[in-house]
């Protein structure tokens, strides 16, 4: 009566009815997901060390150097091209190093110090009060260096007519305060926030320094802000979108955006983010960048570490940082 | 004899070989639950409930809200079934009961390469082309929207809905068909009114699978959803950003302190997606037991 069975899904949708099979469907979406994350996790790791140039050898051949002759610097996506131009350039005069240059973040790169799986971090932020404590607690007493300074841009549309705001306006804007370009004195469209993922240094830094203005408040980024998850993100929606207003490290503003002048305060002048307006304070959003070792470097890595204060700061400048004043 | 002996000893030996490997695989699925489990369920206890189930998630400040996050995820998931079902089922009522077969054998290899295309092109395609004309179309401050993710997810989906849809359809007897059109309904009526109704559960278990997928998918919607925590409760939130539950795992995790409170709270994020798309998978079950009840009619 009820016709032949045709199809060979047919087993396949009953077999769906088992309790194993809908559990087995429940983990196998579980395990997807598992396998995402952890490909990403990896990725993110491993596509930043090969992100230079190819061919160069900064991982090292444990085979014919050893272990224990390769630099492990693991940290911050700002830093992690001008940790890959330092290392690349330090090798090409002392072949007998090797640098392995990681990216991921300044949490991971704090994390691996840490863990003590990492000879260098680097950092665009300083080390919290609890990462300092349970670095402590793992025996390691870190001890900073600077390395760069960098300018945080603010960017906007090309076609925003807007080009200068101050510290209070950005922190209103970014807090919600604000929300219409109409109130800064552009066109009548609504503002839509643009920022980095939460881990990211340039968040903090921006939520301290911009947001906050450098006092104890609770102020925080709005519910509304878009996390972008890369500062290719922040840049393609910048470029496309008019409402847009995001922030990043110099070194990633592209011809596509533009940067906007800052003031201090609306009585200050409003001033454009470059090396002498770092340099001289008067860009008001500028920050160190660090590397942390676990505690006294060894020799090697003391003589790195030197290499990079002086001779290394000719790098910076390509890179779109800001070099040290006087070699620090 | 001996070769006989030898012959079953083998059977035994490949029997033995593929019922290690059967086991194993659950073996493994158990091991990753509880390694889910104990990654996750200490959030509950490092952080007070009403955080865990707040609504602000600014995990740098140890505010674990995951309303927002649960939310973004079930907006976005609605969204793209409610985009997806028409066109699923309409391509499958289509495929199976009005298509010649010439176009039949050229449309199911098609639906299933559609399932091939990787979720970061898709991801890429809604970033630089789909979240602008959204924008454009609709007058909305930002393309990237929950709206534009359930757009891409529904096209995910698709493939999914299609064919188990089609399946179903296929499954009822033709009978059926020939009855109704005996009675003189026009074949639109008979795929209207008969074949689709007595196909309905089978359509509904096409549904919640499409579901599955769209839930869990993350790379896609990291990409064009815009991931602003923000609770979606306004009428308009569907085009306005939104973060999902996959999203923010896939975004946090790879800088986290392994062992922090926010790194257990990731996997808590974990186990919430999981009992979800359990609970969508049990629902799928019973539409299937519920229509075997009523006498096995598909």
């Amino acid at each position: 009566m009820f016709g032949p069975l045709r199809f060979p899904d047919r087993a396949l949708l009953r077999g769906w009815c088992a309790p194993q099979v809908i559990l087995r469907l429940g983990f196998s979406l579980l395990l997807f997901g598992l396998v995402i994350l952890l490909s990403s996790c990896s990725a993110s790791g491993q596509a930043r060390t090969s992100g230079g140039q190819p061919g160069t050898g900064q991982t090292a051949a444990p085979a014919q150097v050893g272990e224990k002759d390769t630099i492990q610097d693991i940290g911050s996506d700002t830093l992690v091209n001008l940790a890959l131009a330092w290392a690349e350039k330090y090798m090409g005069e002392h072949p007998e190093v090797r640098i392995s240059v990681t990216g991921g973040g300044s949490g991971t790169g704090i994390a691996a110090l840490i863990n003590k799986t990492t000879d260098i971090a680097n950092a665009s932020r300083e080390m919290s009060a609890d990462e300092i404590a349970s670095a402590k607690k793992n025996g390691i007493e870190p001890v900073r260096y600077t390395v760069a300074r960098d300018a945080i841009a603010v960017v906007v549309n090309p076609e925003n007519p807007v080009g200068k705001l101050t510290l209070q306006q950005l922190s209103d804007i970014y807090t919600r305060k604000i929300t219409n370009w109409q109130q800064v004195g552009g066109d009548n469209r609504p503002i839509v926030l643009l920022s980095r993922e939460s881990n990211s240094g340039t968040y903090q830094y921006f939520l301290e320094n911009v947001i906050r203005m450098g006092k104890k408040s609770d102020l925080l980024f709005s519910p509304d802000t878009l996390l972008m998850p890369s500062s290719q993100g922040i840049s393609t929606e910048v470029s496309h979108n008019p409402n847009t207003i995001g922030y990043d490290g110099l070194g990633y503003v592209t011809a596509e955006q533009k940067v906007i002048a800052v003031a201090h305060d609306a009585s200050s002048p409003y001033v454009l983010p470059s090396v002498a307006t770092v340099n001289d304070g008067s860009y008001p959003i500028s920050r160190p960048l660090f590397m942390y070792t676990p505690g006294q470097p060894s020799a090697r890595v003391k003589a790195y570490l030197d290499w990079i204060a002086n001779a290394g700061q000719a790098t910076v400048t390509e890179l779109g940082f800001v070099p040290l004043k006087g070699g620090q | 004899m001996s070769k006989t002996a030898s012959t079953s000893w083998r059977e035994f030996l490949v029997e033995a070989l593929i019922r290690v490997m059967g086991f194993s695989t659950i073996g493994f699925v158990l091991l990753i639950f509880l390694f889910l489990l104990r990654e996750g369920l200490p959030a509950f206890f490092l952080s007070p409930l009403s955080n865990v189930f707040g609504t602000h998630w600014y995990p740098t400040f140890n505010l674990f809200g995951t309303l927002p996050l649960i939310l973004g995820s079930l907006l976005v998931t609605l969204g793209a079934i409610a985009i997806a079902l028409p066109l699923g089922v309409t391509t499958a009522v289509f495929v199976r009961e009005v298509a010649p077969p010439w176009a039949r054998e050229v449309l199911k290899p098609m639906i299933e390469v559609l399932a091939g295309i990787p979720s970061v092109v898709l991801g890429f395609f809604g970033m630089t082309l789909v979240a602008p004309a959204v924008q454009q179309v609709l007058g909305v401050p930002t393309g990237l929207t929950a709206f534009t993710g359930a757009l891409i997810l529904a096209y995910m989906a698709l493939p999914t809905l299609i064919s188990v849809a089609e399946d179903a359809l296929d499954s009822v007897p033709m009978a059926y068909r020939n009855a109704g059109l005996a009675m003189g309904a026009t074949q639109w009526q008979t795929i209207w009114r008969v074949v689709v109704p007595a196909a309905r559960s089978g359509i509904l278990t096409a549904v919640m699978l499409g579901m599955g997928r769209a839930i869990g998918e993350t790379m896609a919607v990291l990409m064009v959803t815009g991931n602003a925590a923000r609770m979606p409760l306004t009428p308009d939130s569907l085009f306005q950003p939104v973060r999902t539950m996959t999203a923010t795992v896939a975004a946090e995790m790879g800088e986290v302190a392994r062992g922090s409170t926010h790194y257990h709270m990731l996997f808590a994020v974990g186990i919430i997606l999981f009992v979800l798309t359990f609970f969508i998978n049990l629902t799928a079950a019973r539409a299937m037991f519920e229509k075997r009840r009523r006498g096995g009619l598909r």
